[in-house]
């Protein structure tokens, strides 16, 4: 018997002005899975989370969580879900505690409930220590472990979260994405936003790549990999009138034409293989006699992914934590 | 929409009832309490400026106003009692543009919560602290020689009056935070109804004081009717023209704002 999805996009579109956040996007998970949104500043992953979180309307299209429609049956939609950002939403001047009490309360639990799942949210988050004491004085990694027990007390099916681990140092990222594979081991239903194609690698069994408010690719991470090939050849030349022909020279060794970025002397393109690339780049340019800086293989990331699925890159600073802008990603 | 929701999950149903809404109004009254409790430095402040609005009426420039039949420290501190009530007001608008900015909002909209519930927290929990204003203010006013010259039951309905008249206002601001969405701009925004209010008013100086022009407004605007309807209520004299004046201007502000704020807490978007 096929599944139903727990998260159905039908072809929606939102638009604000003239700008189209989303434009006939349609995706959808399955019970117990993980979908990762993976895309730059701007591609329309946070709108499609308000959407989904009942915050937003769209002007078109459908979507369903749990079968309810996010419009129709908004209210009922806000219990079977929750929802954790890249900005902890959790309240300065209360106690950790204070702050879980209160968002279980308005889950409609019982007291004793809510209270309980209070105490062991604090205690699974290793902030039973600290849950008496105002939120203000939490370091940025306890903050969001709040924020995401905050929004595990009414125990959803469905939990959406929107870039959770920005700006966190790697320590705090790797505890958050262990909690976040015990969570779906559990049955929960997962849609997380991320700019780390690392982290969509991680966590996610299903990726959609958002563009400029359109789905650009969708798949396992495998299969994007696939799309992407093996790794990207670095050069980086001493001489700014070199570029043009270190590219030249190393043109045949791509399976795509390499990218220049004059401003870092820098030359970048992707490459089958990987060593084989790299000492047939190293011969050539040697004999060439142009002094280098810096000659490499590394590993893809969501800038190489954007350029291939896109044809363009994700903008300045794409794939980096920017800070918050405020109109950032509407 | 139904025969979807057989083939899935049925969610945890939602009986909306009056009794949970009441409860989600208490648990949200209760944080914004704890909020002003946790930062006595705002209370102190906001009663900082009618303290002083207090001492200049009653010391520095009341001396110099004679107002025919009454003493002016009689005559001036009903319009400083509500004055004392629409500066807290002016948190209202603060808190919810803070919230709004922080992403509170986003979380509470995302809640099986009763959405008004938010908002009725946020303005009862102001209420109760412009009430405790209001009461430093009363019990300052007495120290410096104002006297309540009417029975005990006409001066609490006085009493009541200013503090209707503060609730309704606590939505205008509500719905001044939400629309401008910044708490700096908020706190700009919120003094303007303030100083139209109270300076163009009945509160410092008779109306017919001023220039023949200011005056039909001066003369019909809520502050003043409060005022004067307060100010009867308190010294003795005719009451109820002002009296069912200011309580329809209450019920109108109440009601507009009322609406107006929903709908802006509804598309909140920070």
């Amino acid at each position: 018997m096929p599944i139903a999805p727990m998260i159905e996009v039908e072809a929606l579109t939102k638009r604000f002005g003239a700008t189209r956040a989303l434009d006939n996007v349609s995706v959808s998970a399955e019970a117990g899975r993980v979908l990762a949104l993976l895309g730059p500043n701007g591609a329309g992953k946070t709108t499609l989370v308000r959407v989904l979180t009942t915050l937003l309307v769209p002007d078109s299209g459908r979507a369903r969580v749990g079968g309810l429609d996010v419009t129709q049956d908004a209210k009922a939609v806000r219990s079977i879900i929750g929802l954790a950002g890249q900005y902890a939403t959790v309240d300065e001047m209360l106690t950790g505690r204070e702050n879980l009490e209160l968002v279980g309360l308005l889950y409609h639990l019982d007291k004793a409930v809510y209270r309980r799942r209070a105490a062991d949210a604090l205690e699974r988050m290793s902030l039973a220590a600290a849950g008496n004491r105002p939120v203000r004085t939490y370091s940025g990694g306890m903050r969001r472990r709040l924020d995401l027990a905050a929004s595990l007390i009414g125990r959803p099916p469905v939990l959406f979260l929107d870039e959770p681990t920005t700006g966190l140092d790697p320590r705090t990222r790797n505890d958050l994405w262990q909690l976040i594979e015990e969570l779906v081991a559990g049955g929960t239903t997962v849609l997380l936003t991320t700019q780390y194609m690392e982290e969509a690698e991680h966590l996610a069994d299903q990726i959609v790549v958002l563009d400029a408010g359109r789905v650009a690719a969708e798949g396992t991470a495998d299969e994007l990999k696939g799309q992407l090939g093996g790794n990207v050849l670095e050069i980086r030349v001493r001489r700014r009138a070199d570029l043009e022909k270190a590219a030249s020279l190393v043109a045949g060794l791509g399976r795509a034409a390499p990218r220049l970025d004059p401003e870092l002397n820098k030359i970048s393109m992707p490459v089958e293989g990987g060593p084989r690339e790299l000492i047939a780049a190293g011969r050539v340019l040697d004999d060439s006699g142009m002094p280098l800086e810096d000659l490499g293989i590394r590993r893809p990331s969501l800038d190489d992914v954007f350029l291939a699925l896109t044809g363009h890159a994700t903008g300045p600073g794409g794939g980096e934590a920017t800070t918050r802008t405020g109109a950032e990603d509407d | 929409m139904t025969e979807l929701t057989i083939q899935r999950p049925a969610p945890r149903p939602v009986p909306l009832s009056l009794r949970l809404a009441l409860r989600d109004v208490g648990g949200i009254t209760k944080r914004n309490l704890l909020r002003i409790i946790r930062t006595p430095q705002l209370m102190f402040v906001s009663l900082l400026q009618p303290t002083i609005i207090l001492l200049l009426f009653r010391y520095v420039l009341g001396g110099a106003i004679r107002i025919p039949g009454i003493d002016y420290v009689d005559f001036v501190m009903p319009g400083i009692f509500l004055e004392s009530v629409l500066i807290g007001g002016m948190t209202t608008a603060l808190a919810l543009a803070q919230d709004l900015q922080a992403g509170m909002i986003d979380r509470f909209r995302s809640l099986p919560m009763a959405r008004p519930a938010f908002l009725v927290g946020r303005t009862l929990a102001d209420l109760s602290r412009s009430v405790l204003a209001l009461a430093f203010i009363i019990g300052l006013g007495v120290l410096v020689g104002f006297r309540f010259h009417n029975n005990a039951a006409a001066c609490l309905a006085g009493i009541a009056l200013i503090i209707a008249f503060g609730f309704a206002l606590t939505w205008v601001y509500a719905a001044i935070g939400l629309a401008v969405k910044d708490p700096q701009t908020a706190q700009m925004a919120a003094i303007l109804p303030m100083f139209v209010l109270f300076f163009a008013s009945s509160a410092l100086v008779p109306v017919s004081t001023m220039p023949g022009w200011l005056q039909p407004f001066a003369q019909n605007q809520p502050a003043t009717v409060t005022i004067n309807a307060v100010r009867a209520l308190f010294q003795g004299g005719p009451v109820y023209h002002d009296l069912w004046q200011s309580l329809l201007w209450s019920t109108g502000i109440l009601i507009v704002s009322l609406i107006v704020s929903l709908n802006l807490y509804r598309k909140a978007t920070a």
